[in-house]
């Protein structure tokens, strides 16, 4: 009975996932979509990754998310969208229709290269996945992409501050 | 071999153009143009120690070479910048870098009032550098950096006054028509290359030289005739010719600087330096000979009836030109080289003496209206008088001895004849008499010009006259460092020659390492199974006779027709109008060849033009882009602009990509 | 018995694969831009996960070393993602995707 908790915390994780895609109100996705981190950061925890599912709780569910609360707050667009009806009807069929041609894609790539049930090695390394291990894989055969992270975050923040500071005519 | 200073000669002209095109506009006038002598002085200066040392070593060691660099070096090709120093290049580049140097003196007095001055001093530095690089190199590739290079120049500076239009045809017309001669350079260099594996001249010529036989004459021959279609070119012969009577549109100076000193010397120069290949290749050698009789007697034909001052000077130039090849052809290559060093003084002294008058006459260049100039041009009188009688060949004048050396050898050689000798007497009576009828017509008899500019003759300024003196000099007395024997034997020739530190052809045994002696054309001849005819020193001064009699001859007929009877001369060309107009109309050679080769080019590039480029080529551009334009429309609605749509399409391709990437 | 041997890896891909087409779905749908930028972060989170399953599945660790990037570049996405929303409310005071639209060709 040890996949239960995955089955429940999967559940949970698509019901809000739904749920986000799903309200008429912003802010509560935005509070479903805080819900489908965690559980995901649960998953992480469970899947060994003790660094990552820091990381996740941290910048994701906490600076990530209140980065979006704020700026709905900022500009006072809680509830503002109309309802989903006023998509036309053809646009959500088509999307609907890709997403499951995706999945579908997705399933049946599983089903045939799963061949049924693969499981995963019992036998793992006592540090997988500690901040050590993250650490010095990052200094050292990550060096090159974790100092061009720096720019990137560098490039982000100079934009993020001229597009706020710019008074566009 | 241990002068190391041969790469001064091109380098110091070389420093005087960067100077003056860089930073001229910002010197002084007389700054700039004491630069630019003074870099051509320099020149002079290591060509004349180079001259020294050469004269120092024994005979048979007389080259000295330096390499600078590699320049090109792959594959078969090896090449590198080097310059050679023997007695042939080292009169040259004496010749080149003396006179450049008095022209460029004379430049800075003539052309004191133009407003491109640095400009102007630029080129003519440019034009030494590239004549210097020319006669200096020591293989066919970087002699042909040179022979481009005055190209270059003799294009920038008769095109100098491009304000008018006549001016900047004759520039282009000069570059043009060399360029057909250029062509025939390289592709005479690319046989060589091919036959022999080397442009280096030492290896071409030692490979002649051990294996006479090896090359098939006809090889040679073809290898020799394009090497003399280059120097027809650049030399101003019978067909490529006609560049040069176009070139006076140019400043007098570059005229001076073009027809004595550098650019036309240079065919002449590039057969004597490949002589080794000539003597090898008789029909060639025959076909040199002839060519040069042909425009000498050509040109010294249309000389007589022109009325330009610098036009009848210019056809005089290619006329003594056709002397030099004549001799080489004869195989007497010293002679020309000779030739070549006596033109250069007293052609030089002509056109600034005519400068000198153009300058006093402002800007007038028609004879037709001058006349009486000597009661006040004193100097420039009796240095162009001077430079006449040089170039008519009366006895102990410079011109003389080059030219009765010439007619001696087109006489006696093996290659000769008497219709070679016959053709170069006549063509000597012809250029006695018209450069008497342009001196007498310029410097004495009744002034014709209008008051208004008689009022404003002037001598010229100490800058000009001077070096029209020192040019005289060297007109009288260069002939006595190459005196004939049979001459010799008349006791105060002989004695003055002594004085010179001469002895009888001192010149051209000092040029024998270089350029071979009769008798070593002899042998080659006898190996390709000629006869050789002996000689003797009383033919020689038998037709020595007969040259001096014609030559005075030819200039107390000048001096009857214009001096004593003006208008007789009128009468005769009425007596024979179709003749003269012939004449005054040069053959009709500029309407023959706009005719034959200059229309059909224009129609040919009319077609491209209006055919190819425009229907054909504008056609198939035109048309990709409006293919472009049209599919570019039909996707256009493709950008709604709705980032959704793409959202849908980027899924779209997620999907597509999956599928293919699992199939 | 626990988590690994009771639930095989294909679970964990079809997870991940529900999660992103929800994320795809939504982004599909929906007007406003901060919810669209909200299922994008779902989608990413989907991915993250299959890299951190497929990491212990392999048991090397450098699924978990993309994660980190990819969460990197998420956030500086949407950092300027967000001053971008800002910057259009405050010409417009309205935000709708479909009202932005002035690139169209």
């Amino acid at each position: 009975m040890t996949w239960i908790p995955f089955v429940l915390i999967a559940a949970v994780a698509v019901f809000f996932a739904l749920y986000l895609v799903l309200s008429k109100n912003a802010v509560h996705g935005a509070l479903s979509l805080v819900l489908v981190l965690v559980s995901l950061a649960i998953f992480f925890l469970l899947l060994g990754a003790e660094f990552i599912f820091i990381v996740q709780v941290a910048v994701y569910a906490g600076a990530i998310m209140v980065l979006f609360l704020f700026v709905m707050m900022l500009l006072n667009v809680g509830g503002a969208e109309g309802p989903l009806r006023e998509n036309p009807s053809w646009q959500l069929a088509a999307a609907i229709v890709l997403g499951c041609v995706l999945l579908f894609e997705a399933a049946l790539h599983i089903a045939r290269a799963g061949e049924g049930v693969r499981h995963f090695p019992q036998a793992i390394a006592a540090d997988f996945g500690s901040p050590e291990r993250i650490g010095q894989l990052l200094f050292s055969s990550y060096l090159l992409p974790f100092e061009i992270t720096s720019l990137v975050l560098l490039a982000a923040m100079i934009g993020a501050v001229v597009l706020a500071l710019r008074r566009f005519p | 071999m241990d002068f190391k200073y041969l790469w001064l000669i091109p380098l110091c002209p070389l420093i005087g153009v960067f100077i003056n095109a860089f930073i001229g506009h910002l010197l002084p006038r007389k700054v700039s143009g004491a630069i630019a002598s003074l870099a051509v002085l320099g020149s002079l200066i290591v060509s004349v120690m180079g001259l020294l040392h050469l004269l120092g070593l024994p005979e048979d060691q007389r080259v000295l070479h330096q390499s600078l660099f590699d320049w090109i070096a792959t594959g078969a090709v090896h090449t590198q910048v080097a310059f050679v120093l023997d007695p042939l290049s080292a009169v040259m580049v004496c010749v080149v870098s003396g006179i450049g140097f008095l022209i460029h003196v004379y430049s800075m007095g003539y052309m004191a009032h133009d407003p491109r001055y640095p400009r102007f001093f630029a080129y003519m530095n440019l034009f030494t550098f590239a004549m210097l690089l020319l006669v200096l190199a020591d293989n066919f590739l970087l002699m042909y950096v040179g022979w481009e290079g005055v190209a270059l120049c003799s294009y920038l500076l008769i095109g100098f006054w491009f304000e008018r239009p006549s001016a900047a045809a004759a520039g282009q017309k000069a570059f043009i028509v060399n360029r057909v001669g250029d062509w025939c350079f390289i592709l005479g260099m690319l046989f060589i290359f091919v036959t022999f594996g080397s442009l280096t001249f030492q290896d071409v010529f030692a490979k002649v030289a051990a294996a006479p036989l090896a090359v098939p004459t006809v090889t040679m021959t073809i290898i020799c005739l394009l090497l003399f279609a280059g120097a027809t070119g650049k030399s101003a012969q019978i067909p490529l010719y006609v560049w040069l009577p176009d070139a006076m549109e140019g400043p007098t100076p570059v005229s001076a600087l073009i027809h004595a000193a550098t650019m036309v010397t240079a065919g002449v120069y590039m057969v004597a330096r490949c002589h080794i290949l000539f003597v090898h290749a008789p029909v060639a050698l025959m076909v040199v000979a002839g060519i040069g009789a042909a425009t000498a007697l050509f040109a010294a034909l249309i000389g007589l009836v022109q009325n330009d001052i610098k036009r009848v000077l210019a056809y005089s130039t290619v006329s003594q030109l056709g002397y030099m090849f004549m001799a080489c052809g004869v195989g007497a290559f010293a002679a020309g080289i000779f030739h070549v060093m006596t033109h250069a003084f007293f052609k030089a002294l002509l056109f600034l003496g005519s400068g000198s008058v153009i300058h006093a006459m402002h800007d007038e260049q028609d004879i037709r209206r001058m006349g009486g100039l000597s009661r006040w041009m004193p100097v420039t009188t009796w240095t162009f008088w001077i430079a006449t009688l040089a170039i008519a060949g009366i006895p102990l004048f410079s011109g003389f001895i080059s030219k009765d050396q010439i007619l001696w050898y087109a006489f006696s050689s093996p290659l000769g004849g008497v219709v070679l000798w016959t053709v170069g007497v006549v063509t000597a009576l012809l250029t006695a008499f018209y450069m008497a009828r342009v001196t007498y017509k310029t410097f004495h008899g009744q002034p014709r010009m209008d008051e208004e500019t008689q009022r404003h003759i002037h001598e010229s300024p100490a800058s000009m006259s001077i070096v029209l003196i020192l040019l005289a000099v060297g007109a009288v007395f260069a002939g006595f460092l190459n005196m004939p024997e049979a001459l010799m034997k008349i006791a105060p020739i002989g004695w003055l020659t002594h004085l010179f530190g001469a002895s009888a052809e001192t010149f051209s045994d000092f040029l024998a390492p270089s350029v071979g002696t009769q008798a070593d054309v002899a042998r080659a001849l006898e190996m390709l199974h000629r006869q050789i005819v002996p000689t003797s020193h009383v033919w020689e001064m038998r037709l020595m006779g007969v040259t001096v009699v014609l030559s005075v001859l030819g200039i107390y007929a000048g001096y009857q027709m214009y001096v004593r009877k003006p208008g007789s001369a009128w009468s005769i060309a009425r007596s024979a109008p179709w003749l003269y107009n012939l004449l005054l109309n040069k053959f009709y050679v500029d309407e023959f060849y706009k005719a034959v080769v200059v229309r059909p080019g224009m129609g040919l590039a009319y077609f491209l033009w209006r055919g190819i480029d425009v229907l054909v080529i504008d056609a198939i551009v035109n048309a990709v882009a409006t293919i472009v334009g049209i599919f570019s429309h039909l996707f256009r609605g493709l950008q709604t602009g709705y980032v959704r749509n793409y959202a849908a399409g980027m899924v779209l391709g997620a999907i597509v990509v999956i599928w293919v990437l699992t199939r | 018995m626990d988590i690994y041997s009771a639930v095989p890896f294909s679970a964990w891909l079809a997870l991940s694969g529900l999660l992103f087409t929800i994320g795809a779905i939504g982004f599909l749908i929906r007007r406003d831009p901060i919810v669209m930028f909200m299922c994008i972060e779902l989608m990413l989170n989907a991915g993250n996960l299959l890299l951190v399953a497929s990491a212990r599945y392999r048991a090397v660790m450098d699924g978990q070393i993309y994660v980190f990037f990819v969460m990197t570049v998420a956030a500086a996405e949407v950092a300027v993602g967000l001053a971008i929303i800002v910057a259009i409310f405050r010409q417009r005071l309205d935000i709708d995707v479909d009202e932005m639209s002035e690139m169209r060709g």
